[in-house]
């Protein structure tokens, strides 16, 4: 079965659409959302009913702590952009849209597969697997052989052996890598809705759990219509030029 | 820490009979200390390749060299292909019962003819040139192989004997530019075999494709001398010694070794990589045109660099650090092979002074080129040839002349502006009845990355006899640029 990684979406609707088609064109069978579906893009209501719509058909969907903050309110912990879109965001999304979101799981499992937003070690925490460390803390913290979270825009790849030696990789897009069975995976797609690796191309990652081959991709779409479409609806300026920038 | 690699000594289970994820395990072909080979069928194929399948030897269940190598050839294989590897058919994991099954090469790997060295220098020459031509396409595939050795290369014939190929064997401990590096952060020593282990990788650089042409050398040293460069040293010291002790050179071993050949053996040993070819093309291309080699003093060289030389340099390699350098397929980029088919004896002036004007672009645009220029002397298909003019001088050398001269403005830009590149540019004549089949086959023996060469005249016996630039287009397998002159009326 071949399946679509797809994280942090941020109410990107252009980037979602372009996605969804390249997948298709993969011939992805199922879609699993790693979260952060709204904050910061201007179509927050029409990705949430997206993702629904494709988990009422089979897909899978965790919760992610800019879904959580659309729930209860901007957190204190956030920075000024992220609480001004969560205010933002809570007030654009119907009840039944919120209630959808308050209702997703932290973290999901699929046979030796393991969907988290931030991290495996302390999921509601919202810790970022930013290095070796991080991504270490989080393998030993589970017996899943691949884990796929988002939280990090950045696509990246790490990979712990049986002996404790853990490595990283910077993907290169359109090369499948085989994930080898003899150790662990910590796999992060990228962001779809808001790249920051310097490349405004939407991120995302197909995976075949019979070849066990992981592919990451970049699919290029109209950031500057979403970009258009953040300034219009009055969000940080800043937000619409990070589609522009990719960073 | 979870060390279980599976179940324990999976492969001492194997019997012949035994099936295997629908493999039959025909006849046990080796034993090597990492992997054993078994002769396999696939069931219900009616394939004719013959297949092999390479099962790991898994020590006590944990042998980290193993199981990484494995790892790693079982994720490099399926990404490769051409004729210069083993065909991958299919792989097993360490839940089950681990293994790759791969096409089968007939014949014995370069270890058997070793132990006959010293080799006569044409069969140096030629084992050389395959090698480094089969380097070169692995290196464009993005992969150093990082294990070059007699033992891992086999060679394959074509079905109509007519020619033969090297083929690289085992990855275990190659590197992919695209693909995650598992035995990068896995040992704290040095990975490779002793002898062939090029001084970066004693210092830990995986990515540089020149390291495989180090081990190259070390190899053609071997078959040429009987001797070992380096020793055999097992030691992390003895390896280091290699950053600052050089060889003892070939013609020390042997009086009979061409000068020429010196030159490319030692420079394939220069501990910088720089200073080495820079793609295995490079080397294969001067390892099939010996009279191009430009002789430097290495080929002069009859005796190791004196004491006061070698402490200098083990000064020097104490604080080194390796210069960290891109990729396999990036760097065999950067330095291409240009040819420059030019046909001196008919083309108009100003279409000869285009193509010479594109080519100095190309060269300033790609500083690691080199430059082969190339006239074709039309012979006929049947029947003796009149090869003297009728001066009596011959037409081959007056060819030649033209070509340099055409050259020559080429070549005064390099010296003025970079003059180590002047001596990569080389001069050939071939003799061929059809110039269009020889520049494309000229092109595929030296692995020549992009033709420049002119269109062809409107003149009205040109148009009859057809264009030999549209047949290079259509035959080539490189980049080829069609020049014209804008110059000339009507053109």
């Amino acid at each position: 079965m071949k399946l679509a990684l797809v994280t942090d979406l941020h109410a990107n609707r252009e980037a979602v659409e372009a996605v969804l088609a390249h997948a298709r064109s993969q011939g992805v069978q199922q879609h699993v959302f790693l979260g952060d579906y709204v904050g910061y893009g201007a179509e927050p209501g029409w990705v949430v009913d997206c993702v629904q719509s494709h988990v009422a058909d089979g897909a899978i969907a965790v919760l992610g702590n800019h879904d959580a903050a659309a729930v209860q309110g901007p957190q204190p912990s956030m920075v000024p952009d992220a609480r001004d879109a969560a205010a933002w965001t809570h007030e654009r999304l119907t009840p039944a849209q919120l209630d959808f979101l308050s209702k997703l799981p932290l973290t999901a499992r699929d046979a030796d597969r393991l969907y988290v937003h931030a991290n495996a070690h302390a999921p509601a925490a919202w810790g970022y697997v930013t290095g070796r460390l991080d991504a270490v803390r989080s393998l030993h913290a589970t017996d899943a052989r691949i884990t796929f979270c988002g939280h990090v825009h950045e696509p990246l790849l790490f990979h712990l052996s049986g002996t404790g030696k853990v490595g990283d990789f910077t993907p290169v897009p359109g090369v499948p890598i085989p994930l080898s069975p003899q150790r662990q995976w910590l796999v992060i797609p990228g962001s779809a809705g808001q790249p920051r690796d310097g490349n405004p191309a939407a991120a995302y990652a197909t995976f075949d759990t019979v070849s066990g081959d992981l592919t990451y991709h970049r699919v290029p779409y109209d950031h500057e219509a979403a970009s258009a479409k953040v300034l219009a609806a009055g969000l940080p300026a800043r937000l619409a030029q990070r589609l522009i920038d990719g960073h | 820490m979870d060390t279980e690699p599976g179940p324990a000594r999976p492969s001492s289970r194997l019997a012949a009979g035994q099936v295997v994820d629908g493999f039959r395990l025909d006849a046990h072909l080796h034993q090597g200390g990492m992997a054993n080979l078994w002769a396999v069928t696939r069931l219900g194929s009616d394939d004719p390749m013959p297949l092999i399948m390479k099962v790991p030897r898994i020590k006590g269940g944990e042998d980290p060299t193993s199981i990484v190598g494995f790892e790693v050839e079982q994720m490099i294989l399926p990404s490769l292909s051409g004729v210069h590897v083993p065909k991958f058919i299919a792989k097993g994991d360490f839940t089950g019962q681990p293994f790759i099954v791969m096409e089968r090469l007939s014949g014995d790997s370069l270890r058997k003819r070793f132990d006959d060295a010293p080799l006569p220098v044409d069969e140096v020459v030629r084992c050389g040139a395959l090698i480094a031509t089969a380097l070169h396409d692995l290196h464009r595939q993005h992969v150093v192989h990082l294990d070059v050795k007699p033992s891992n290369i086999m060679f394959r014939k074509a079905p109509d004997g007519s020619r033969s190929d090297a083929v690289l064997v085992d990855f275990g401990l190659s590197r992919h530019d695209f693909l995650p590096d598992l035995l990068d952060e896995e040992f704290e020593l040095p990975m490779g075999t002793g002898p062939y282990m090029s001084p970066e990788q004693v210092q830990f650089i995986r990515n540089d494709p020149r390291s495989d042409l180090f081990a190259l050398g070390v190899l053609l040293y071997h078959l040429l001398t009987g001797e070992r460069p380096f020793g055999a040293p097992t030691s992390v010291r003895g390896l280091r010694q290699r950053l600052y002790q050089d060889p003892l050179p070939p013609l020390a071993w042997r009086p009979d070794c061409p000068p020429w050949l010196q030159e490319l053996v030692l420079r394939c040993l220069e501990v910088q990589p720089d200073k080495r070819h820079q793609s295995a093309a490079q080397l294969a291309f001067e390892l099939q045109n010996p009279e191009q080699v430009v002789l430097t003093e290495r080929a002069a060289r009859r005796a190791r660099s004196g004491r006061v030389q070698t402490l200098r340099r083990w000064f020097a390699a104490l604080g080194a650090e390796p210069a960290e350098r891109g990729n396999a397929a990036g760097q065999a980029a950067r330095s291409p092979i240009l040819l420059a088919a030019v046909d001196v004896a008919n083309a108009d002036p100003a279409l000869l002074d285009a193509v010479r004007d594109t080519v100095q672009r190309l060269l300033h645009t790609e500083p690691g080129a080199r430059l082969a220029c190339l006239a074709v002397l039309k012979i006929n298909r049947i029947g003796m040839d009149e090869l003297l003019d009728k001066d009596g001088g011959s037409k081959h050398v007056g060819l030649l002349v033209q070509l340099k001269h055409w050259a020559r403005p080429l070549l005064q830009d390099l010296e003025a502006t970079r003059p180590e590149q002047a001596g990569r540019v080389t001069f050939h004549v071939l003799e061929a009845p059809d110039a269009a089949t020889a520049i494309v086959d000229y092109a595929r023996k030296n692995q020549v990355d992009h033709i420049v060469m002119g269109a062809r005249s409107s003149g009205g016996l040109r148009r009859y006899l057809g264009s030999v630039s549209a047949e290079v287009v259509a035959q080539s397998d490189c980049t080829v640029t069609v020049v014209r002159s804008l110059l000339r009326p009507g053109a």
